[in-house]
């Protein structure tokens, strides 16, 4: 019954830079299956780095970053959500999809835009959505090449609060429906209370662990008082504490 | 927000009272989904304006140097018929295609390597500052000293001269590419073969668009010119020899002819081509 971690990270030393104090240092994480894990941190602290490193594109490291029991790099492609939308302008939305899963079916794109909200929209060009639209999308392109690693970077960053709330009930539903492992980003302490199993809170240069917290009941299900019950803990763990607020 | 869009749909929730104007007040305006740019006539209009002034001045001139579109136009006829005028344009288009294909590929070559490389472009950017600023014509002259006066010597200072353009437009254009998208391709570990077709070309397309405009203009002048300098036939060669004869009828025959050439150049080729790969442009849907 016990599953092995689907996520090894071990960092020994990670300094993009060269030669200065690294960013990293001695890190260790291990992701069952499945879990949606929230990296929480201040600006800088190397949050968007550890993704780039998780999804092989980042490579100045020292140490052993396995996905499925492969070395990152040599990982299937994991499913990857920007800050920004960052879509291809001059691709219309499903050659955005087609850019990274080049064998997608007509059928498959229309269903993966009916997932996120955006059927019919197969011909518009990124520049005729709105901004939440966008954000849908480039889900939908994270989830075209049938990731069995989410990561997600800040996805809600830049959003007005109507916004965010859409898009957090759509990642829930994604997250419950493609089961993929998931990290997911943020400076925010609520979008970790709200969304995810488990809360992973760095600090300090090189960046340490300084709280691993396993977020009792149920991701998407919690109350709005133990919402902002668990993401005050958080910020006292280390979060920044005007994101708290 | 909300509020706005219940009054607008004339469903306003009880107790709740809408926004007013002050009496007086400007209206608040729609901003433009895309500029203005005034009826379609006024294009087509252009050029049929420019024959009637055109027709006007030689109307009030009365001079041999300046012969109505009427006597051009009979002009024109009589070169077609001779033969001379399509040899000549054959010629020349022949020379101008060759240095402008070579001259957008080696510049697009060097604009990338200089754009790409840091240590390249230190070394060479102040080579391609020279050749912007050499005159045309002494590239022409000595290559027509040191190869002859051959179309080979003639070519050679087309692109000399014109590389220079393409690299400075291809070199600012690779400096512009978005490091978003590169992480982008790395990410999802894109081909490089697919790199290039969907991310790398797609955005410096709008500057080889752009040198190709400014390059075919630029090319089709310095192939006349030098062609006038030192040749045996094409559209420079013979306006030349109707410069010494003192033939103004001739001369805005072929250049009306060479116009017409660059015209559909423009509307046949370059707009259609323009229009197809900026269509995703928000000024463009």
């Amino acid at each position: 019954m016990a599953q092995g971690p689907d996520l090894i990270l071990r960092i020994d030393r990670l300094d993009p830079g060269g030669g200065g104090r690294p960013l990293f240092q001695g890190l260790r994480l291990q992701v069952p299956p499945g879990q949606v894990v929230a990296l929480i941190g201040p600006s800088g602290v190397g949050k968007t780095t550890l993704l780039r490193v998780l999804s092989g594109a980042e490579r100045r490291w020292q140490g052993e970053v396995k996905v499925g029991g492969l070395p990152a790099a040599e990982a299937p492609v994991p499913g990857y959500v920007f800050q920004d939308a960052r879509l291809l302008p001059w691709l219309s939305a499903e050659d955005n999809l087609r850019a990274v899963a080049p064998g997608l079916s007509s059928d498959r794109i229309a269903e993966l835009l009916r997932e996120v909200g955006l059927s019919g929209q197969e011909t518009a060009w990124p520049h005729a959505l709105s901004g939440g639209m966008q954000r849908r999308l480039a889900l939908a392109r994270a989830l075209s090449v049938h990731p069995r690693l989410l990561l997600l970077d800040e996805p809600f960053v830049s959003l007005d609060r109507a916004m965010v709330r859409d898009l957090q009930t759509l990642f829930l539903k994604v997250f419950s429906d493609f089961e993929p492992t998931v990290v997911m980003v943020s400076h925010d302490p609520e979008d970790a209370a709200r969304m995810a199993d488990r809360a992973i809170v760095l600090n300090g240069r090189p960046a340490r662990i300084v709280a691993d917290v396993t977020l009792p009941g149920r991701r998407g299900l919690r109350s709005a008082q133990d919402i902002a019950r668990l993401a005050a803990d958080l910020a006292e763990a280390g979060a920044p504490a005007d994101a708290a607020t | 927000m909300n509020r706005t869009r219940n009054s607008a749909a004339g469903a306003a929730p009880s107790g709740w009272t809408p926004f007013r104007l002050a009496e007086g007040a400007p209206a608040a305006r729609t901003l433009p989904t895309r500029p203005d740019l005034g009826p379609r006539w006024l294009e087509l209009a252009s050029l049929p304006l420019l024959l009637v002034l055109w027709q006007v001045s030689a109307a009030i001139a009365q001079s041999r140097f300046l012969p109505g579109p009427a006597l051009v136009a009979s002009e024109i006829w009589t070169l077609a018929r001779e033969g001379t005028l399509v040899g000549d344009f054959a010629a020349t288009l022949a020379r101008a295609l060759a240095g402008f294909v070579l001259a957008m590929g080696i510049g697009t070559a060097l604009g990338i390597a200089l754009g790409r490389t840091v240590w390249a472009d230190r070394l060479f950017a102040p080579w391609v500052v020279v050749g912007l600023n050499i005159p045309a014509i002494v590239v022409g002259m000595i290559c027509y000293i040191s190869l002859g006066l051959t179309d080979f010597a003639l070519i050679l200072a087309v692109v000399i001269n014109k590389v220079p353009l393409v690299t400075t437009m291809m070199r600012e254009g690779v400096r512009a590419l978005s490091a978003d998208h590169d992480e982008l391709a790395a990410t999802f570990r894109m081909p490089r073969a697919r790199y290039l077709r969907l991310i790398l070309v797609p955005q410096l397309m709008p500057y080889l668009l752009a040198a190709a405009r400014a390059g075919l203009s630029l090319v089709w002048k310095m192939v006349l010119v030098f062609e006038v300098l030192g040749s045996d036939g094409g559209v420079g060669f013979r306006v030349g020899l109707y410069f010494q004869l003192f033939d103004m009828q001739g001369i805005l025959a072929y250049t009306c002819c060479f116009v017409a050439v660059i015209l559909a150049l423009e509307y046949g080729v370059l707009r259609p081509i323009e229009g197809r790969v900026l269509r995703w442009r928000k000024d463009r849907t």
